[in-house]
């Protein structure tokens, strides 16, 4: 049809394993349905060729929403979308070149395995005999060599996704794009899967667009996290930037467990006081977000929180906060202690290796960390 | 067989318990078959009697002939009417079928009231009564010249077999997965390649079973049919209406006959052709 | 202009459907309305003629009797019926259902003539009732024999309703109104037949006004002196070339027919009934 798509598809088919790819470029992208807010408010992104990006976040948040525009299933309401520079807004999906796999497969249940796989090549006017070997090795990458006459109705779920998934990266589309594959398996086939996925992302080498609301699916498997709230891009960044380097309260809140202090209106210079804590800043620890710089929340990891019997057993410049053990969970390697912390009780938590000795519910203990531990982000 | 004993006898222990404190009374199973007989057996009553020597309709039929059959198949008179109503039906066929999967395709993509306006719309004409149908529509064809023409029983006929296209091929659309579209234009169908592609070949059941329907529908129809008839050209169940009223021709045991085996054949068809794909 | 997953309108897909219908049906309907009120010059006399006229008035009440018949005949065995459907196994349940459609599909014509041949005078039906002393029982050219055929193609129509009401009762219920310490029959009646009376209206109402409007069944078992209402609308039409009087009765009996319809719609199930019922041998099998 159009020869763009093809040379594209000569591009990343003849060199596996080497990062090439499509680079998809959404600007100021806004989709509204006419409901009370726009389902996509505004975002603008760069997907690197060859990347594995995730769209993370919570049911209605625009991911899913996001992912159909780039397929070109929803219409744009403003902004633009371009792969490799060239504006696609406009282009619909069946001549956008870009595969997909669905949540429920989508395989056609009136065609075997390998009509199937086959659907796209066909669609394409690929030879018979062209397509009878790229048949043979797609099905050979996903480890379903034999199944070529079995219906779908014959597989297991996971079975059926690795044909849906053979089936959308066998025309070498620019891009594929995921859309929460993984959300109808079970957990260990999810993780298995996960695996595959992976490793096809690495053999194949294109770009890969991921949506999930699995958190932990997200850290596995991507180079870069979008964590999207409310229709707008939070924050974005890798799974370890997001983990560790939290630029809101809600990206703290959504990857991860934490403890949260809320702060009033507290000043930033040296120190700050929580509950008639005082505690000091490492100036690193402030996000760089420009909001951060009011000061609304401190989040803490669990790992990064010590305990002490008194007070005097913490190290001198840590910050401590004195907490009474509410319950305890035996995690096989380690505890978690959850605690009611300072005056108020605030809920938290904490790991403790077996080492540290017993606690019961009802002691009280001192809470520390090291200010370097410590985020400060933007509520 | 041994190896799951828990789940194979699980559910059927509970069954068994509850068939024992609520059991199905014999005299409802006994009226069941009653029913049964009800429905089925009046119309077998017509196999003896097409080889019935008689000359009236009188039962039971007396010795065994051939000699109505030969009748129907060398009767020009009934002959003609058998092929008119081939014809006729036929034509129903490709047109009520064409017409009503299109609508059907419609309505499954529309939704709120004027969706279901146009619904039940289409459905008038299974609940209208055929006698004021046949009425209007009989005054209507005289001023338009369509009476006793193969236009106008294909025409009339086509009005009141859409709907059981529709009806039925709604019904294979409500299996069909939407997500299958968008599957397709991922993999590079542009909408009508989708179609063809992938709604046709998953509804092509409902289709058929729609097409038979129309076939039926037409082929059996009388009222409209009665009203339609010109002397040059009349259907198949015209034909057995003046053989009752008019002639007591006995030749109409044949006839009925051929028609309950007939159209038992024509929806046991779709059956029979289920039954072999699924071996394949 | 936003949000359309489809890129082009559906609705001209509707359009040969909607012109069939309108061209072939609505369009004579139309055209037969205002025949019946403009013959002779602008008149409600074609429809107060026929509360007038002396036979027509007699002839619907016939008709509405002999459809009251019909309905309760079905609903009495219906009822029953729908009740074993929902017993018995799923394989079971299915071939009860293609024989309650049976009639339904069985030609028109094949049955009626089998009616003719079970009822006539010598028929095996009167030779039965002789058989047990009763010699004088009639049933061709009488509204009994009218009245036995039409029940028999109407079950479908009461079955289906009844059956998929029937089939969302818990029963359990009438298990625990035992156990509480109903007799049987009054833990039917109590408890059973309150949460069936749905599909019963439905049902009912549907029988009922399909049988209104029936013309081989009694026009080749009836008798000319007991004709019911579709007799005369096609003894007024091409006979007696009167279409302004047939169009007036043909109107009250569509209007009369179409309002019930929507009536039992709103009972729930009616339309989707006959969807079972056009579509009943695909579906059956489940």
């Amino acid at each position: 049809m159009t020869t763009t798509p093809s040379t594209t598809v000569k591009a990343t088919g003849s060199s596996p394993g080497t990062p090439s790819g499509t680079e998809i470029r959404l600007d100021r992208v806004t989709k509204d349905f006419g409901l009370a807010a726009p389902a996509v408010d505004d975002i603008s992104l760069t997907i690197r060729p060859g990347e594995f990006m995730t769209f993370l976040g919570p049911s209605g948040s625009g991911k899913t929403t996001t992912l159909n525009l780039i397929a070109g299933f929803e219409t744009l309401t403003a902004g633009t979308i371009a792969l490799n520079g060239t504006d696609v807004s406009d282009v619909p999906p069946h001549r956008r070149n870009l595969g997909m796999l669905f949540q429920n497969y989508a395989l056609f249940p009136h065609l075997t395995v390998a009509q199937n796989v086959a659907y796209p090549l066909r669609e394409r006017k690929v030879p018979k005999r062209e397509i009878a070997r790229k048949v043979a090795e797609v099905l050979e990458l996903v480890q379903l060599t034999g199944r070529d006459d079995n219906h779908p109705s014959q597989l297991s779920g996971g079975q059926q996704q690795r044909v849906a998934l053979a089936r959308a990266i066998v025309f070498e589309p620019r891009a594929l794009l995921l859309d929460e594959p993984l959300g109808a398996l079970d957990r260990n086939l999810r993780s298995a899967l996960q695996a595959e996925i992976r490793r096809i992302h690495r053999e194949v080498g294109s770009t890969f667009v991921f949506v999930t609301h699995d958190q932990e699916e997200a850290m596995n498997l991507s180079d870069r996290i979008a964590l999207f709230n409310n229709g707008r891009i939070e924050q974005i960044g890798t799974p370890q930037q997001l983990y560790a380097e939290p630029e809101t309260l809600f990206t703290a809140r959504f990857l991860g467990d934490s403890n949260v202090f809320e702060l009033g209106q507290a000043a930033l210079d040296r120190s700050i006081v929580w509950d008639g804590e005082s505690w000091g800043v490492d100036p690193a620890t402030v996000a760089a977000h420009p909001g951060v710089r009011a000061g609304s929340a401190i989040v803490v990891r669990p790992e990064d929180v010590e305990v002490a019997a008194r007070r005097d057993e913490v190290p001198p410049g840590a910050n401590a906060v004195r907490a009474v053990v509410r319950d305890v969970e035996y995690m096989g390697s380690y505890r978690t202690l959850l605690l009611a912390m300072g005056g108020r009780g605030l809920p938290g938590r904490t790991r403790v290796s077996p080492l540290r000795g017993d606690y019961a519910i009802g002691d009280e203990i001192v809470a520390w960390w090291r200010p370097g531990a410590q985020r400060i982000v933007a509520a | 067989m041994t190896s799951s004993p828990a789940t194979a006898s699980g559910p059927a222990i509970g069954r068994r318990r509850y068939t024992k404190v609520d059991p199905i009374p014999w005299w409802l199973k006994a009226f069941g078959g009653v029913v049964v007989i009800f429905f089925i057996l009046p119309t077998l009553f017509v196999i003896p009697m097409s080889f019935s020597d008689a000359a009236t309709f009188e039962f039971p039929p007396r010795g065994f002939t051939w000699r109505l059959y030969e009748n129907f198949f060398t009767n020009p008179i009934w002959l003609d009417s058998l092929s008119n109503s081939f014809l006729v039906a036929t034509l129903t066929a490709v047109l009520a079928t064409t017409v009503g999967t299109a609508a059907a395709v419609a309505l499954s993509r529309m939704q709120g009231r004027v969706a279901r306006f146009v619904r039940t719309l289409l459905m008038v004409p299974i609940v209208a009564p055929a006698i004021v149908v046949a009425v209007a529509v009989y005054i209507a064809f005289l001023g338009w010249q369509l009476t006793g023409t193969v236009l106008g029983y294909v025409l009339a006929h086509t009005a009141i077999a859409v709907p059981y296209v529709v009806v039925s091929v709604t019904g294979a659309l409500g299996g069909f997965d939407p997500q299958l579209l968008r599957a397709a234009s991922s993999l590079g169908s542009s909408p009508s390649r989708a179609f063809v592609r992938v709604t046709m070949p998953l509804i092509s059941r409902g289709i058929l079973t729609g097409a038979i329907f129309a076939f039926i529908v037409s082929f059996d129809e009388v009222v409209l049919a009665l009203f339609l008839r010109s002397p040059v050209f009349q259907t198949m169940p015209v034909q057995m209406y003046n053989s009752v009223t008019v002639e007591i021709d006995p030749t109409i045991s044949a006839a009925s006959s051929l028609m309950v085996v007939a159209v038992t054949i024509i929806f046991l068809l779709p059956q029979l052709l289920r039954g072999r794909a699924r071996r394949r | 202009m936003s949000s359309n997953k489809i890129r082009w309108p559906s609705w001209p897909l509707l359009v040969p459907a909607l012109a069939l219908l309108a061209g072939i049906l609505l369009v004579p309907l139309a055209d037969t309305l205002i025949r019946s009120v403009s013959t002779p010059g602008w008149t409600l006399s074609n429809y107060s003629n026929l509360f007038t006229d002396g036979v027509t008035l007699t002839v619907l009440w016939r008709t509405a009797v002999t459809a009251a018949t019909v309905t309760a005949a079905a609903l009495l065995i219906g009822y029953p019926y729908a009740y074993l459907m929902t017993r018995v196994s799923p394989r079971a349940r299915g071939i009860l259902l293609v024989i309650v459609l049976i009639p339904f599909w069985t030609s028109v014509m094949a049955r009626n003539f089998a009616w003719i041949i079970i009822l006539q005078d010598g028929g095996p039906v009167q030779s039965l009732f002789e058989f047990f002393g009763a010699d004088d029982v009639v049933f061709y050219g009488t509204t009994v024999g009218v009245t036995i055929a039409m029940t028999q193609v109407m079950l479908p129509f009461m079955v289906l309703p009844l059956f998929s009401t029937l089939g969302a009762i818990d029963r359990r219920l009438l298990l625990a109104a035992r156990g509480l310490g109903s007799s049987p029959t009054a833990a039917f009646w109590k408890v059973y037949w309150p949460l069936s009376r749905g599909g019963v209206m439905a049902g009912v109402i549907l029988v009922f006004t399909l049988s209104l409007g029936f013309y081989v069944t009694p026009a080749l078992l009836g008798s000319p002196q007991e004709s019911l209402v579709a007799q005369l609308l096609a003894q007024r039409t091409t006979l007696l070339l009167d279409f302004a009087a047939a169009g007036a009765l043909g109107m009250l009996v569509l209007v009369v027919t179409l309002v019930l319809v929507a009536w039992a719609n709103r009972m729930g199930g009616t339309m989707s009934a006959i969807g079972v019922v056009a579509a009943g041998r695909t579906e059956g099998r489940r």
